[in-house]
């Protein structure tokens, strides 16, 4: 049993180097390069979608910002037009209130045109009314002009009202 | 009732004179021979030849029932791998057999190559792999009716030993370059008056590695078919059928044990093989 037995031992060599030559030759190769392919294509796989779920991440981020920008355009929005609608309405209001105050202005400085020049009239007429009436009263001896110079200086002295 | 005991005490002197017999027919299982006995078939005689004289050696290079039976578990290796090859060349995902296949190629190499050995391992997948299947086959061999392991003769295991001591010899030398290699078997710093011992040492040292090899092997695998024998051995001992479903429970109690044992020696083999390969590569300086 525990004799070596050297002939067992070539045989033993032998059949082993025949063995580790044609499995080299057949088998480990094709199985070997199968299993490192299959984990370079898990591992490769595994990356890909990696980069793809930080793809995604990265897109729902930016859509994310782009919300964001857009909510706040909105805001700015709305805010620039209800500034420019309140600016509109007071300087519609602004610009009513000034014509209507200028108008006003307008109608008294008309007014006032239109009744200084009925006084003028009216103070001529009385001029003549009164002239004339004097002159009847007077017996028209003295001659036109110089009642006329009395009668203007008359009404010199009234008070301009 | 004392018949019978006088029957057993005189089959027990009976025995007692032929206990050289009795131990014989269980060797008779566990040495060469240069013939298949299968019993109760028949036997074959296997072909002789003029043993060689080498170095003052007679080698005899007749084919042995271990050598026949190490030629089956290498057909058995080769036709499974070129098989599982085979569907790989076919597809990358694997199926049922090379699934089964793929689970140890990928242990060895994820589990006991790559570990042990570090970069540049992946060149010692081949042998080390072959190493593994090639001895579990042998091994499980022995658990087949007339199948018989070649891994529980020493000449046998010694071969492999041979072989694994070449490959780390061979691994270290490669990669430190010969004398690199044999200088950094002697550990350094050491006064030259104890350099001529360490030398001696070392050499014992790496001499020591395959012999543990050989001999672990050839012990485990020895040891249970030696066991197997002994059980159903004992319905023949005591001459009676009472015996025999309790050495038959245990017979297969440790034909369980065995399937497990011969797969754990083919991984120890080529576990320890790698480790020294390693050790071989990476010398400490």
């Amino acid at each position: 049993m525990l004799n070596v037995d050297p002939g067992l031992i070539i045989w033993t060599i032998i059949t082993f180097l025949i063995l580790l030559f044609l499995l080299r030759l057949t088998a480990w190769k094709p199985i070997l390069r199968a299993l490192d392919q299959r984990e370079e294509n898990i591992r490769s796989s595994l990356e890909e979608a990696e980069k793809a779920r930080e793809e995604a991440d990265r897109t729902l981020q930016e859509n994310k910002k782009n919300l964001e920008q857009a909510e706040e355009q909105v805001q700015k929005i709305l805010k620039d037009g209800r500034a420019l609608v309140e600016k509109m309405r007071q300087d519609t209001i602004n610009k009513a209130n000034e014509e209507s105050r200028r108008m006003i202005e307008h109608a008294k400085e008309q007014i006032e045109r239109e009744k200084q020049e009925a006084l003028k009239e009216l103070r001529t007429e009385v001029a003549h009314l009164a002239i004339r009436a004097a002159s009847k009263i007077l017996d028209e001896k003295l001659d036109e002009k110089k009642h006329k110079e009395i009668v203007d200086k008359f009404i010199e002295d009234l008070p301009s009202n | 009732m004392i018949n019978s005991e006088e029957n057993t005490a005189a089959a027990s002197e009976a025995e007692a004179a032929g206990q050289a017999d009795e131990a014989g027919w269980i060797l008779d299982y566990v040495t060469d021979q240069s013939y298949l006995d299968f019993k109760l078939i028949g036997k074959i005689d296997l072909p002789q030849f003029e043993p060689i004289e080498l170095f003052g050696l007679s080698i005899n290079l007749s084919p042995t029932k271990y050598v026949v039976y190490m030629w089956i578990a290498a057909i058995i290796v080769f036709v499974m791998m070129t098989v599982v090859a085979q569907t790989y060349r076919k597809s990358v995902v694997p199926h049922g057999f090379s699934n089964f296949i793929e689970v140890f190629v990928v242990f060895i190499r994820d589990e006991i190559v790559r570990p042990n050995i570090g970069e540049k391992a992946d060149r010692y997948i081949p042998f080390l792999a072959t190493i593994f299947f090639f001895i579990a086959t042998c091994n499980l061999l022995g658990l087949v009716p007339y199948g018989i392991s070649s891994t529980e003769n020493i000449s046998v295991t010694a071969g492999l030993a041979i072989m694994s001591f070449v490959m780390i010899q061979a691994a270290g030398m490669r990669n430190n370059g010969v004398v690199g290699y044999l200088k950094g078997l002697v550990p350094h710093g050491l006064p030259v008056f104890i350099l001529p011992v360490m030398i001696v040492v070392e050499f014992l040292g790496l001499l020591t590695k395959p012999f543990a090899l050989t001999v672990r092997l050839f012990a485990n695998m020895t040891s249970g078919k030696i066991v197997i024998l002994s059980l159903l051995g004992l319905i023949f001992f005591f001459q009676t059928v009472w015996v025999a479903p309790v050495s038959i429970i245990f017979t297969l109690f440790i034909m369980l044990l065995k399937m497990f044992i011969s797969l754990l020696q083919a991984y120890i083999f080529t576990m320890l093989s790698a480790l020294f390969i390693g050790m071989a590569v990476h010398q400490e300086h």
